[in-house]
């Protein structure tokens, strides 16, 4: 097969299985963002459980439809940088409120 | 002779090591990397706006949730759509690959026009980049600033992906030839990729 020339090509992604979990995962995160906060839901878990489903779901389209599980770790890193940059952002003015 | 070899040794190697298949796939990376950069700040910096206001209004009571939640949707559907693209020409079916670009180009005009009809049916509800009569004034510049930030890159993006569906019906790709559309994608799935992240931080939460 002139398939075998590219090494990642042997892993076959079912994309039917990512599509049925994102859609799964966005249900549920609808589910979990329509209550509004309240003393029995407070809102820091609110935020954690939405924030959760969120990462979740960004790192399915991540690794599966931009492939990035496939490809070499190196390409990875470049991918994480600007998610940690801006976790740090936040975290560095955090001390001001 | 040994010019020769001096200048060989100049010239950039062949592949790179991160995407053996192309330069420009790293270079999609690259450029995407710092297009999440651009994202995370905007998001860094709506949250730093809520966190130390008083009067933020709860987004979904000022947007609504049931239209953006279709349009979650249609993103995740036109991303798959854009993966059975590449597939498609994958296995040498370019037909394939032109249905297939054509439903994702589909998929960002419907998510287009429906992005058009809610910000017209907040402006017309009051909410503008100045005023918000829900709360805070900065609710209306941090939405429209970042939903439309956003709503550039999908127009960006069908552009991008009407110019690789005319090189496909050209026949232009084969499969041995695809690069072009798995750069294409990678631009594609980050859009969708940015949307779950916005539609979390700016609407659910």
């Amino acid at each position: 097969m002139a398939s075998e020339n590219h090494s990642h090509e042997e892993h076959h992604t079912n994309y039917m299985t990512i599509f049925w979990w994102l859609l799964a995962l966005t249900i549920l995160e609808v589910l979990a963002g329509i209550p509004a906060a309240s003393p029995s839901y407070p809102q820091i878990l609110k935020a954690t459980v939405l924030v959760g489903f969120a990462v979740v779901k960004a790192a399915l389209v991540a690794l599966y439809f931009m492939h990035l599980k496939f490809e070499k770790s190196a390409l990875g890193y470049i991918a994480l940088i600007p998610f940690v940059l801006c976790v740090f952002v936040v975290l560095m003015v955090l001390p001001d409120f | 002779m040994s010019e020769a070899a001096s200048v060989s040794h100049a010239v950039e190697p062949a592949e790179t090591p991160l995407t053996p298949e192309s330069w420009g796939k790293l270079g999609m990376w690259v450029f995407l990397a710092g297009d999440a950069m651009s994202f995370g700040t905007l998001l860094a910096g709506y949250a730093l706006l809520r966190g130390s206001s008083e009067n933020w209004p709860i987004p979904i009571d000022v947007l609504g949730i049931n239209l953006t939640a279709f349009m979650t949707f249609l993103l995740i559907v036109s991303s798959v759509t854009m993966v059975k693209g590449l597939d498609a020409i994958k296995n040498g079916d370019s037909k394939g690959l032109v249905k297939f670009l054509s439903f994702t180009i589909l998929g960002g005009l419907i998510f287009l026009g429906l992005q058009a009809y809610e910000w017209t049916h907040l402006i017309q509800s009051g909410l503008l980049v100045s005023e918000n009569p829900h709360g805070d004034g900065l609710f209306g510049a941090t939405f429209y600033a970042i939903t439309g930030f956003h709503g550039l890159h999908v127009t960006g993006g069908v552009i991008y992906l009407s110019f690789i569906a005319f090189r496909a019906n050209a026949g232009k790709y084969s499969s041995t030839n695809w690069n072009q559309v798995e750069i294409v994608g990678l631009y594609w799935h980050f859009v969708d990729l940015v949307w779950i992240l916005v539609f979390t931080f700016i609407y659910l939460l």
